[in-house]
């Protein structure tokens, strides 16, 4: 997080500096660059354009993969979708979030909002008809989990920024390119420093997009594990959901209702599983989800120390 | 002198914070407490209908019927933690019973109305079940804080004590679902 700020404040404020520089010259005369009027306007339209894309964000995110709510439930399975997630709002202690189906065959489930107040969980098609009860309501748990620890916010907030950044990238591109044509000629040489610290800047602002997602990515990937702990914790039941997540990593087919824009707050990612389920460096930065094997073996090992205290094979699972 | 000042600013600025961390999470304790009440009255709604849907088609399985509606007549009444569980926990094993009748009957099962309501029954039982589990879970915590150093000092001021967790007093009782999934 801290190297989130430190990335912005150097996009916004990196201009600054070098213009300060590079004006700092003895000459009573010439126009020095004191007030950094250009971090401050670009702050402060990047602020206004991420509160805008906070607030629409949860709306985007439903509206872009078509997914309608459950207002009234019709058959059977939704009336239990319902019922699950009202008790696990019970057991996470929360208020009953808005529920969502997103019409898809490939099973997947995604939570979005601002906080527990205004959250919302959806589910495709396709979970719904994979999954019995108990596996179901291990997956419900994880995006409650998320939902419990602010998850949900922290994602909706990455999310605008990343946008932003692209935006305003794209904006700076157009600016600097302008600048350049007009009136590279009167500039006097600022020294090497400047130059650097120049091209260093423009750099940062081509890779931006690329940096804010890789970090989003970053702490997407370390909240899985601990949503998957939480939905443990609710149900007491941690091998529903490693059963779950055993089918869902079965129907490999994409979810092609949800694009690119809401991949990190799936339970597993929709783009296909197969970068996730690489482990190594170039596989740990890419992914927004950890390895779905790591996962269920963490479930499992949970599953498995819990009958060992229980001192037997029954569990409510086992029971029921 | 100053140094003074400022220890004793620090001490004030601690003993609120403790002070309105054990108040919330006092009522939170409480809340969750009154959530288990809440689940309970939807499982008193429930009843009704499910004799209702099942009266018909079982009428010579009355005594089965009549056990749950006595057993849900003595729940509602009932006052007091210790009075309340117990009266919950027979009032679960009749509901159980008639589950398990109701899976002798296959026709009454394919009624959709009978479907819904098993959900519907295994729906509020979960719910039930889960508010216990998120009470005990709140209470824990709220245990724990007041009695762990340093909270405990404020512990009296913000008139926090322990709580008890919710659990099933009785063996006998706790063993009841399984003497009926054996009568089968």
């Amino acid at each position: 997080m801290v190297g989130f700020v430190l990335f912005f404040a150097w996009l916004g404020f990196g201009g600054d500096l070098i213009a300060y520089l590079a004006t700092d010259n003895p000459d009573p005369g010439s126009y020095h660059h004191v007030f950094p009027w250009l971090g401050i306007v670009l702050t402060s339209v990047a602020i206004i354009m991420a509160w805008y894309s906070y607030k629409k964000g949860p709306e985007n995110v439903l509206w872009s993969t078509g997914a309608w709510e459950v207002i009234d439930p019709q058959d059977d399975r939704e009336r239990q979708l319902v019922n699950v997630v009202e008790e696990m709002a019970i057991a996470a202690g929360l208020p009953r979030p808005r529920i969502w189906i997103v019409p898809d065959a490939d099973p997947n489930a995604f939570a979005t909002g601002h906080e527990p107040r205004d959250s919302h969980v959806a589910v495709t098609r396709g979970l719904l008809t994979l999954c019995n009860r108990d596996e179901l309501q291990g997956v419900i748990g994880h995006e409650l989990g998320h939902v419990k620890n602010l998850d949900v916010r922290l994602m909706t907030t990455l999310a605008a920024l990343v946008g932003v950044v692209v935006l305003l990238g794209d904006g700076m591109g157009r600016v600097m390119w302008r600048r350049r044509g007009g009136r590279s000629k009167g500039r006097s040489g600022g020294g090497a420093l400047v130059a650097i610290l120049l091209v260093l800047w423009i750099i940062s602002w081509i890779l931006a997009p690329v940096v804010t997602q890789l970090l989003a990515v970053a702490v997407s990937r370390r909240r899985e594990y601990l949503a998957d702990a939480m939905s443990a914790q609710f149900t007491r039941n941690p091998l529903a959901l490693a059963g779950a997540l055993e089918k869902i990593e079965q129907a490999d087919a994409p979810t092609a209702a949800i694009t690119r824009g809401a991949a990190h707050l799936c339970i597993v990612d929709p783009l296909g599983r197969r970068l996730t389920n690489q482990e190594g460096w170039l596989a740990d930065r890419l992914a927004t989800h950890p390895p779905l094997s790591m996962r269920i073996s963490r479930l499992k090992g949970m599953g498995y120390a819990e009958l060992k205290k229980e001192d037997g094979p029954f569990t409510s699972s086992a029971l029921g | 002198m100053w140094v003074l000042l400022v220890v004793v600013v620090v001490a004030v600025a601690w003993m609120i914070g403790a002070y309105n961390g054990l108040i919330s999470l006092k009522n939170r304790t409480i809340n969750a407490f009154k959530q288990i009440d809440v689940q309970l009255k939807r499982r008193h709604d429930l009843i009704p209908n499910l004799v209702n849907a099942v009266k018909g088609a079982m009428d010579f399985e009355r005594s089965t019927l009549e056990a749950v509606v006595q057993a849900r007549n003595v729940a509602m009444k009932a006052e007091g933690v210790k009075q309340i569980s117990q009266a919950e926990n027979a009032l679960s094993g009749a509901l159980s019973r008639l589950l398990v009748t109701v899976e002798r009957y296959p026709e009454l099962k394919a009624t959709g109305n009978i479907g819904q309501l098993q959900e519907e029954l295994a729906s509020t039982e979960n719910r039930i079940a889960f508010a216990r589990q998120h009470y005990n879970d709140e209470a824990t915590q709220y245990n724990t804080k007041q009695q762990q150093f340093p909270t405990t000092l404020v512990a009296g001021l913000a008139q926090a004590s322990p709580t008890d967790l919710w659990e099933i007093e009785d063996q006998a009782e706790r063993a009841v679902p399984q003497v009926d999934l054996s009568r089968r």
